[in-house]
């Protein structure tokens, strides 16, 4: 069978709309077009039937008890949004301190930040060399001013698992929040807000097959009941919590999404789960000076991030153009700083901008991931016969030990 | 971000990739740039009579605009003497691979390779004055050791 390209292996950043998501939304653009919040008619309560179900699919998936828990927003990013700023301002009376942590998506850090600046105090917890938040860790950090701790389920660079019921056990004995950002593990790994004591939860559609521009948060209704502030004003939808006409064939897809994952994830996952070591496999047994960045064994089925010693990242990158994947190195961010996440791991920015991200999905077949081991070998080789740090290592001097001028 | 078609040729036949005797005493060496910044360029000339470039070479550690600068670094000294080469400027290179503003620095790399490499070449030269007969001491010396701006 020959190879299409481009490949696609970014599945962390997003993933394609499966086709039977589309087909559950496409009458919803036209035939079924209504307003979910128009009562007095047929249109309007269709949609709302649908939005109703989508409700209920989406509790079944995350394993919470009452459909209201759930409530639509535009994606992750306003997930977090809400869920920190909604709790941190409904509860200031109560105290002004969050705790999360370094690896956290930018949605969850930079709102920390602009709360650190109107008062609130942050505690960022540092994790171990696999990216691993220690539950203890939480536990020292919270004090009699600890209203909410937001921990992520699962990192989306490095795909490390965080021990989201440890600290939901102590958050539950604390009588503190715990907010999750579950985007990059719900439907791949056990996610489960009841049995985790998970009080908030942040999910996003377009991670799980489904459309962009759409998602959710958990909140609890009871024991306890979680209150925030709402931040965004108007004709009160989602029980007053996030304002705005609902995107039916939005909500519709992102349920069709997890209705599937929570048809055939466990298999998906097992399926994934050894591709990537396939691709592991192949890619140790022919290169030399790699290292896996993140947990080898608590990680996303579909995570491989590698860094190949001594070639910088976006080179690499080019250099496997019919093949999308990601690096952690600063070549190729706007900033030109090395991936955060690797550098809180204690991972040297030489290493950082030597990682590369493959991201395994659905749609990853096993033609193509001998393809792309193939390439990436002959490239990194490549790139290491043009590479003077190679040249360096192979006659024996440590990289580390000459005077490099930092620039 | 989108490469310019000369990047990309450069790129992806790089000319001039390899290494000279750094012991070579008409070889000059620079090697600039640190691994923690995601950048080492080492870039080689070896000088003949009339202190014409007879060759260069290089060998990066960096993206693919900063291994195209130094592709065009090299083809660029072939031929030229070292004072000529010395008037190479980093927007010389970065215009004439259409560098975006973000890899400015990946030229400015290059046109430090070129500088050490020369300073290189002419300290091994100033030793080597100073071994056969009398000559200023305190001579520059200039190891393999990075440096960079
Ligand atoms: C962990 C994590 N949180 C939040 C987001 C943001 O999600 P969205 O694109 O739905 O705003 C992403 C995806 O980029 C993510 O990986
Ligand atoms: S070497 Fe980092 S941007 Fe060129």
């Amino acid at each position: 069978m020959a190879i299409q390209l481009p490949i696609y292996m970014d599945y962390h950043a997003t993933t394609p709309v499966d086709p039977r998501v589309l087909d559950a939304m496409l009458p919803y653009f036209n035939s079924k077009f209504g307003n979910a919040a128009s009562r007095s008619h047929v249109f309007g309560w269709t949609a709302e039937e649908a939005v109703g179900h989508a409700r209920e699919t989406l509790a079944r998936f995350i394993g919470a008890s009452n459909p209201k828990e759930i409530v639509f927003t535009s994606g992750a990013t306003e997930s977090d949004n809400i869920a920190i700023k909604g709790v941190a301002e409904f509860y200031k009376d109560k105290g002004n301190h969050i705790i999360t942590s370094v690896i956290e998506h930018k949605a969850v850090l930079d709102t920390c930040k602009r709360l650190e600046k109107q008062g609130y105090e942050v505690t960022y917890l540092k994790v171990d060399k696999y990216g691993r938040v220690d539950p203890d860790d939480v536990a020292s950090a919270i004090t009699d001013k600890t209203i909410l701790v937001s921990i992520m389920l699962a990192n989306n660079e490095v795909g490390t698992v965080q021990p989201i019921a440890e600290i939901g056990k102590i958050t539950k004995s604390k009588g503190i929040l715990l907010h999750s950002d579950a985007v990059q593990g719900v439907g791949k790994i056990p996610f489960n807000v009841e049995q985790m004591g998970v009080d908030l939860a942040s999910v996003t559609a377009h991670k799980i097959y489904g459309p962009k521009g759409i998602g959710c948060l958990y909140v609890r209704r009871s024991k306890p009941r979680v209150r925030i502030t709402s931040q965004m004003d108007g004709g009160g939808h989602e029980f007053g919590m996030r304002s705005g006409t609902l995107n039916v064939p939005g909500i519709v897809g992102f349920a069709r999404a997890a209705e599937l994952l929570i048809e055939e994830g466990e298999a998906e996952s097992a399926r994934i789960v050894s591709l990537r070591e396939r691709l592991r496999t192949r890619l140790w047994k022919e290169l030399d000076a790699i290292q896996l960045n993140g947990s080898p064994d608590r990680r996303l089925p579909g995570n491989l991030n590698v860094s190949f010693s001594f070639v910088e990242g976006e080179a690499m990158m080019m250099a496997i153009k019919d093949v999308a994947v990601s690096s952690g190195s600063a070549c190729t961010s706007a900033s030109l700083e090395p991936s955060y996440v690797l550098h809180a791991m204690g991972i040297g920015d030489d290493l950082a901008h030597s990682s590369i991200r493959f991201g395994l999905g659905r749609f990853t077949t096993e033609e193509e991931v001998d393809f792309v081991a193939d390439l990436v070998i002959r490239k990194v080789n490549k790139l290491r016969d043009m590479s003077p740090l190679y040249e360096m290592h192979k006659e024996g001097i440590d990289i580390n030990s000459v005077q490099w001028a930092a620039h | 971000m989108a490469y310019s078609d000369k990047v990309i040729e450069h790129y992806e036949n790089p000319l001039n990739v390899g290494t000279l005797d750094k012991n070579d005493e008409q070889v000059g060496t620079g090697l600039v740039g640190a691994p923690a910044c995601g950048d080492v360029m080492r870039l080689q000339i070896k000088v003949g009579e009339g202190g014409v470039i007879e060759d260069a070479k290089f060998k990066t550690f960096g993206c693919g605009s900063a291994i195209a600068s130094s592709s065009l670094a090299t083809e660029w000294l072939k031929g030229k003497t070292i004072d000529e080469a010395e008037t190479i400027k980093n927007s010389m290179i970065a215009e004439e691979l259409h560098l975006p503003p973000v890899k400015i620095h990946c030229s400015v790399l290059a046109e430090d390779a070129i500088k050490s490499a020369i300073a290189d070449f002419r300290a091994k030269q100033q030793a080597k004055r100073e071994l056969t007969g009398a000559a200023p001491s305190g001579a520059a010396k200039s190891a393999a050791s990075a440096s960079a701006e």
